[in-house]
């Protein structure tokens, strides 16, 4: 630890997911939704999650908060979290969230202050009958030694910082008194009040419209940089994965697929379904000649969720599968080099 | 809020005035004046009747005059007098017949509410983050038998065993030697020693009944995407469901307030019978039988305005907690 004694270095880990797995055991079966995630994120880092609706984006990022729905429930693997001291801020002692029990008071304790959330949806993460100052301040008074007041301030204060305008008369207002955009402001600076060290942000603009969309992204952007925070960001979109993300994770079927920074996933995917992604991703040029029938989505339809393969669960729809290894064996993710890791047969 | 709370008061004044007439309407309802029916009742029976006191009558409810002098008379004496006319079957002002059965029905009605809110709010929460557990199977099948025994018959049993097992006479609210007597302080304690009866046997059907409302509401809140986010921020269990899902799935309940008089009056008519309760219900039904028209005239008035300002209460209260109420009603206008 000699390196990181003036100051957290920039490699310093904050969350590291080992092998995790999701299951839902319903009576139709057992719904593996995150089967198999490893990622990890440094200090200040932003890493974007990428994959197909229904691959566990949502499901991993729940397990991180320990809010799984259930019968939803942690099966296997580690959520390693380097949980910083309050007074030595470059001093950490790693915890293992997968370890807490349920609603327990250390895991509460993270939540919401050490690592917080933003979702989908802002039309309804917001109580409907209370004012969205009450709802912000409910998180500072909980993890923060503050009382009203001081809190009231911190929270006008976090609104001005995801810079909503007026503030301070946000703070008495109700959520269905602002728009949808302002909305979302409000959600990001709930998550926001108490500094959190690891911001998750699950699709946060798929409600809104484009020009929002780009507004919110500027913003946790700007967020990010200004503070010690690392953001996991989920979306399907690509194109907000290259503009908010210094690596990313591909996700398939409830496993991490391909595994590298930003500019690798771009000019040197190795996994064929994230070449698969990429390719879906309609061109300009085609857009402008409307050739829309060129349009390469990934062929063949996402397997039932109940289904278990075998071998490479992406082998229905791979185009460079191999019969007799790929239906065969799982393969592993393996390191091709420094920072990039992949799981198919064809680098084994 | 006050825009709102003024709204709603002049909306409710076509109603009252709707009421009226209706209460009206049922007084002019049987064949003949009531007068005169109640004099040939007399007649009829061999009792004399004064010819003055008639006469006295005639003139203060302007019987011989036409149909809607007789509504402005009937309404004026109520307003400006607080006079609300003649039980002829009892043979005193109606306001003596109903004053303080009035009071114990509203008693009742209260103590009824206290009861099942106290019982059924928790217990629907219970069940409802218990989901398909035991307990809320034991509590569903509980609320079933509840809202599917009628009242009277579990007054009924209720009275039976008690007197069969503790020697008990729960009927009526109080014992023989305070049935007659004034009120007072002994007589009060009395009662509060047996209306726990009626409270229990009339908050029974209500009480299965708002469990299953709670359960069901609370059901759908909790699925909300805001209760999770509330236990994103750390929040205990507890915190998240009072200030999130319970916080809303309350507000049915209070909307119901207002219809508590009128139901515990239509719905606890026969338990009130059997039990042997001199409560309003009772009083009206009899009222109603012997066509005694002005009794039951006003109680229908006194019960349709009690229900309507029940119910300006409630959505006042409603408005309260809940903002969207209060703003919609500003946008509105
Ligand atoms: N409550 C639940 N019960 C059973 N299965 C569930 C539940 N929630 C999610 N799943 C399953 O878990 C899998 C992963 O879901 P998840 O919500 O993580 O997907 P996602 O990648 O976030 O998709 P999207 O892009 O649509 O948000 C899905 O196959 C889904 O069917
Ligand atoms: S393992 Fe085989 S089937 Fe799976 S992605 Fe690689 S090549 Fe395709
Ligand atoms: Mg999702």
């Amino acid at each position: 630890m000699a390196s990181e004694q003036n100051g957290a270095g920039p490699q310093e880990a904050l969350l590291e997911i080992r092998d995790l797995k999701t299951h839902f055991a319903l009576e139709e079966g057992t719904v593996r939704a995150v089967d198999g995630v490893d990622l990890d994120v440094r200090r200040r880092q932003v890493v974007g999650v990428v994959g197909e609706s229904g691959c566990g984006k949502s499901m991993t990022a729940m397990s991180i908060m320990r809010l799984i729905p259930p019968p939803g429930q942690i099966v296997d693997g580690e959520i390693r979290f380097h949980r910083p001291f309050d007074d030595r801020s470059d001093a950490s002692d790693i915890v293992d969230i997968a370890q807490f029990e349920s609603n327990s008071r250390e895991l509460r304790d993270i939540r919401g202050n050490q690592i917080s959330m933003v979702f989908q949806e802002p039309m309804t993460a917001l109580s409907p009958v209370r004012t969205v100052g009450k709802q912000i301040t409910e998180a500072i008074l909980l993890h923060q030694e503050v009382n009203k007041s001081e809190a009231r301030d911190i929270a006008i204060e976090t609104l001005a910082r995801v810079k909503m305008p007026n503030p301070e008369q946000r703070f008495d207002d109700y959520p269905f008194q602002l728009s949808g955009g302002m909305r979302q402001r409000a959600v990001i600076a709930m998550a926001l009040a108490c500094r959190p060290q690891l911001l998750i942000a699950d699709e946060p603009t798929t409600a809104l419209d484009v020009t929002t969309e780009a507004q919110i992204l500027d913003l946790m952007r700007e967020l990010q940089a200004e503070s010690d925070m690392s953001i996991l960001y989920i979306t399907h979109n690509l194109g907000v994965v290259a503009e908010m993300a210094e690596d990313v994770v591909v996700m398939y079927l409830g496993k991490v697929v391909e595994r590298t920074d930003v500019d690798s996933i771009f000019y040197n995917p190795k996994h064929p379904y994230t070449r698969g992604l990429l390719n879906s991703i309609p061109r300009l040029e085609d857009v402008l000649q409307d050739k829309r029938e060129k349009l390469n989505a990934i062929e063949g339809m996402v397997p039932s969720p109940y289904q278990r393969l075998q071998g490479c669960s992406f082998h229905p729809r791979c185009p460079d599968f191999m019969p007799g290894v790929c239906d065969e064996a799982e393969p592993q993710l393996i390191q091709l080099e420094e920072g990039h890791a992949v799981r198919c047969h064809l680098y084994t | 809020m006050t825009v709102y709370i003024i709204q709603r008061v002049m909306r409710m004044i076509p109603l009252l005035f709707l009421l009226s007439l209706i209460a009206f309407l049922i007084i002019q309802l049987p064949p003949g004046d009531y007068l005169t029916e109640h004099i040939n009742a007399l007649r009829a029976s061999g009792r004399d009747v004064d010819e003055a006191e008639v006469e006295r009558l005639m003139k203060q409810y302007a019987l011989d005059r036409p149909m809607h002098v007789q509504y402005l008379t009937w309404i004026q004496n109520i307003l400006f007098k607080g006079s609300f006319g003649q039980s002829f079957q009892w043979g005193r002002p109606v306001n003596e017949v109903i004053g303080d059965k009035m009071a114990l029905t509203f008693l009742l009605a209260i103590l009824t509410t206290a009861f099942v809110w106290t019982v059924s709010v928790p217990i629907g929460i219970y069940v409802s983050v218990r989901q398909y557990t035991f307990t809320d199977y034991l509590f569903t099948m509980i609320g079933f038998v509840g809202l599917a025994v009628p009242g009277f018959l579990l007054a009924m049993v209720v009275m039976y065993f008690s007197f069969a097992w503790f020697g008990l006479k729960v009927g009526g609210l109080f014992s023989p030697a305070f049935e007659l007597e004034p009120w007072s302080i002994a007589k009060f304690q009395n009662m509060l020693t047996r209306i726990w009866v009626p409270v229990l046997i009339l908050g029974i059907g209500g009480t299965a009944h708002i469990i299953r409302i709670m359960r069901a509401t609370m059901l759908d809140e909790l699925r909300k995407q805001y209760v999770t986010v509330a236990r994103s921020k750390g929040l205990s269990e507890f915190a998240v469901l009072m200030n999130y899902p319970v916080r809303i799935a309350i507000n049915p309940l209070i909307s119901s307030l207002g219809f508590l008089l009128p139901w515990i009056i239509s719905g606890g008519t026969v338990v009130e019978i059997v039990l042997n309760l001199p409560t309003a219900a009772v009083v009206l039904y009899r009222a109603l039988l012997s066509q005694d028209m002005f009794l039951a005239g006003s109680f229908i008035l006194l019960v349709g305005t009690l229900a309507l300002v029940g119910s300006l209460l409630a959505d006042i209260a409603l408005a309260a907690l809940d903002p969207r109420i209060r703003f919609g009603s500003v946008e509105e206008m």
